[in-house]
C-alpha cells in the first residue's frame, strides 16, 4: 500500500490515494516537470527553486508493519490507505471521516492516552489542501504515532475534544492559522490573532507582510504595523 | 452560572491582566466569580504572538535557529537543542560526543537557570520577597557560564545544526565543576526558606489539584505530570543527546497539587547538577561538528523531535520540500498546552489561588503565544 507513494512522484497527488507520503515541494506541481532530472530551474516560474535535481521528490516513507498496524487496518478496512514509517517514525495515513474514531479506539484499546499535538501543512496546489497531523503517544508501550490525514478547503473535520480535552485549544489554533474549521468544536474562536483578524496567518498565500490593515488602522491608530 | 450565589448576588467578573504582575509576561485572565469563589476562567492569549511558525518558512534552516530561542527565552538553549535535534534527524547526522555532552551540560545549566527563574517569581508571588534574590544570585552564576561560552546571556544561540559553533572556553569545566559544587547548598538554602514555611505551605498544599488522568486528559507534562505521579521524562523514555550514558533520577509526588510540584522541581534541579557532574567529568575530546554541509537542505521528508524542556515537553515537527528552507515548522510549546489545565485547577478555588497556580504551571508567554 505504502508503496505507491515512492513511484507517485509524478506531481501533486490525486485524490483519494496517492499522498500516501509528502507530495513535494508545491512548485513542481505544473505536470511538464514530472522527474526533475536535468531542468535545474528553467520551466518552473515560481520564486522558489524547484526540487532539486538527485533526492527523490517525495518522502521515501517505508511500510510500516506490527501487530499495531496491522490491528488498525484490520479494524479500519479502507479508512486507512498506508502504514508507514519515515525515519524511524510511525505514521497512518487515514480517511478524514475515520480520524476520531481511529483516536478513540487507539485510547481506549491500546493506550495511547496522551494526544501529543495537532497541526496541519497546507499544500495550495493540491485538491485536498491541507494535511492534517495529530501525534499521539502511550505511556505503557512508549511509542509514537503520527495521524495524518487529508482535507479539501471547506471540509470540516470532527473535533477530537470528545477523546482528548488537549483538542480544545489545538485545534482552535489550527483554525486560526489555517481557517480549518472543526465540526462540534465547544468553543472555536481564534486564539493566537485578535478575534476580528481576516486571513489564516499560515496558509501559503498568506504573505509574510500581508496583514489585516483594516484592523490595524482601527485598533492600534497607525497606517501599517510593518 | 449557579442558581443562588454564597452573597445571593450576580456573579462578578474580574479582569486580570494582560499587564499584571502576577500573570509572569501579557496573559490577560477573565474570572467569573462568586464572592471569592472562581466559577470560571477564560484565558486570553496572544499578545506576544510574533508568527514564529511563519518566520520559519521564510528562513533556511540555520537562519531560523536563533529565533527559536525567543519562544522560551528562559530556557533558550532547550529551545534550540530542540530544533538541532530535529534537522539533524531530517539530516540523518550524527552529532560528535564531545558537543553531545557539551549540550547536556548546558542545557542541564539552562534547566536550573529556568527553574530558578520559576521559583524565585512564584514566592514573590506568593509572597515571600527574599527567595527572588537568592534565585536571581545563582542565576547570575549559570549565566556568566553561557556568556563566556557564546557571548550572550538569555538568547543564547549556543548550538549549530550539526555541533556546536565554538570550542568550550579555557576554564569551561573549572567553572561547571565550580558551579556544582556552589549550588547544592543553595538548594537546601532555598528549601530551609520555603519547604517547611507555615505560610508556604498553608499557601500551596491542596490547590491546584491536577490528577495523573486528567494531566493525560489536558496533555500536562513535565514537572507538572511528575508531581502528579507519573514517572515519565523523555530523557530517560526516549534519551537523545546521550542522555542514556547518564545516571539520574526522575523525581515524582503523588497529590499532583502545587507544593507537589514545587517539590518536584527543586529535586529536579539536585538531580540536573548531577547529571552536569558526571558530563563534566568525562568530558570527551574530538570535533564538535558533525558532517553537515555549507547548505543544509535535507532531503524531502518530515519528522517530529522532542525533549524534555524545563516546561514539559517541547517538539519540533518539521516538514522538508527538499528545499533550503522549511515547508513547514510546527512547535509544540509546553507552556502553551500545560496553561491549557489552568481553568480545571482553580475552578471551584478561592481568587488567591489563581496567582499561586499560574505561578506554579511555570509559563512563558514567549513560548505561549510565539
Amino acid at each position: 500500500m505504502a508503496d505507491e507513494q515512492k513511484p507517485g512522484g509524478s506531481q501533486a497527488p490525486g485524490p483519494g490515494d496517492g499522498p500516501g507520503a509528502k507530495p513535494p515541494a508545491t512548485p513542481p506541481a505544473e505536470a511538464a516537470s514530472p522527474k526533475p532530472g536535468a531542468p535545474p530551474k528553467p520551466a518552473a516560474a515560481p520564486p522558489k527553486p524547484p526540487a532539486p535535481p538527485k533526492p527523490p521528490a517525495t518522502m521515501v516513507a517505508t511500510p510500516w508493519d506490527s501487530d499495531l498496524s496491522r490491528e488498525l487496518k484490520e479494524r479500519f478496512g479502507d479508512k486507512i490507505s498506508a502504514t508507514s514509517a519515515y525515519l524511524g517514525q510511525n505514521f497512518i495515513v487515514a480517511a478524514p471521516d475515520a480520524v476520531v474514531s481511529i483516536l478513540e479506539h487507539l485510547k481506549l484499546e491500546d493506550d495511547f492516552d496522551y494526544l501529543v499535538d495537532i497541526t496541519a501543512v497546507d499544500w495550495p496546489k493540491r485538491p485536498e489542501r491541507f494535511d492534517l497531523i495529530y501525534i499521539v503517544y502511550s505511556f505503557p508501550r512508549n511509542e509514537r504515532v503520527r495521524i495524518k490525514t487529508f482535507v479539501r478547503e471547506g471540509y470540516q473535520p470532527q473535533t477530537a475534544v470528545g477523546v482528548h480535552l488537549t483538542a480544545n485549544w489545538l485545534e482552535r489554533e489550527v483554525f486560526d492559522m489555517f481557517g480549518i474549521e472543526f465540526a462540534g468544536h465547544p468553543d472555536l474562536r481564534r486564539i493566537l490573532m485578535p478575534d476580528e483578524w481576516q486571513g489564516h496567518p499560515l496558509r501559503k498565500d498568506y504573505g509574510i507582510l500581508q496583514q489585516d490593515q483594516r484592523w490595524v488602522r482601527e485598533n492600534l491608530e497607525i497606517e501599517s504595523g510593518q | 452560572m449557579p442558581d443562588q450565589t454564597f452573597l445571593d448576588t450576580t456573579e462578578l467578573v474580574l479582569n486580570m491582566g494582560p499587564q499584571h504582575p502576577s500573570t509572569h509576561g501579557v496573559l490577560r485572565v477573565i474570572l467569573k466569580l462568586d464572592g471569592e469563589k472562581i466559577l470560571g476562567t477564560d484565558c486570553v492569549i496572544g499578545y506576544l504572538h510574533r508568527g514564529v511558525e511563519k518566520i520559519a518558512e521564510n528562513r533556511t534552516y540555520a537562519q531560523f535557529n536563533p529565533y527559536v530561542d525567543r519562544m522560551d527565552y528562559v530556557a533558550a538553549i532547550s529551545n534550540g537543542l530542540g530544533y538541532c535535534l530535529a534537522v539533524e534527524k531530517l539530516l540523518n547526522v550524527e552529532v560528535p560526543p564531545r558537543a553531545q555532552a557539551v549540550r547536556v551540560i548546558l542545557t542541564e545549566l539552562n534547566r536550573i537557570a529556568s527553574h530558578l527563574i520559576w521559583l524565585g517569581t512564584h514566592a514573590l508571588d506568593i509572597g515571600a520577597i527574599t527567595p527572588v534574590f537568592y534565585c536571581f544570585r545563582e542565576r547570575e552564576e549559570a549565566l556568566k557560564i553561557f556568556e563566556q561560552y557564546c557571548g550572550a546571556r538569555l538568547t543564547t544561540h549556543a548550538f549549530r545544526i550539526g555541533g556546536l559553533q565554538y570550542e568550550t572556553y579555557e576554564g569551561f569545566e573549572r567553572d561547571v565543576k565550580d558551579f556544582c559544587k556552589m549550588f547544592l547548598p543553595k538548594v537546601d538554602e532555598y528549601e530551609e526558606l520555603l519547604t517547611n514555611n507555615r505560610i508556604w505551605v498553608g499557601r500551596l498544599q491542596n490547590v491546584g489539584i491536577l490528577s495523573a488522568d486528567e494531566c493525560k486528559e489536558y496533555g500536562v507534562t513535565g514537572p507538572m505530570l511528575r508531581a502528579a505521579g507519573v514517572k515519565w521524562d523523555l530523557r530517560k523514555a526516549q534519551p537523545y543527546s546521550g542522555y542514556e550514558k547518564y545516571d539520574f533520577e526522575i523525581p515524582t509526588r503523588q497529590n499532583g497539587d502545587t507544593y507537589d510540584r514545587y517539590i518536584v522541581r527543586m529535586q529536579e534541579m539536585r538531580q540536573a547538577v548531577r547529571i552536569m557532574e558526571q558530563a563534566v567529568e568525562g568530558l570527551p575530546e574530538g570535533p564538535i561538528m558533525g558532517k553537515v554541509g555549507k547548505v543544509i537542505k535535507p532531503p524531502v521528508g518530515e519528522a517530529y523531535v522532542s525533549i524534555e524542556a524545563p516546561k514539559g515537553e517541547l517538539g519540533y515537527y518539521i516538514v522538508s520540500d527538499g528545499s533550503t528552507q522549511p515547508y513547514r515548522v510546527r512547535v509544540r510549546p509546553p507552556s502553551f498546552i500545560n496553561l491549557q489545565a489552568l481553568d480545571r485547577m482553580v475552578r471551584g478555588g478561592l481568587v488567591a489561588d489563581i496567582v499561586a497556580v499560574i505561578g506554579t504551571i511555570d509559563i512563558v508567554l514567549g513560548e505561549v503565544d510565539r
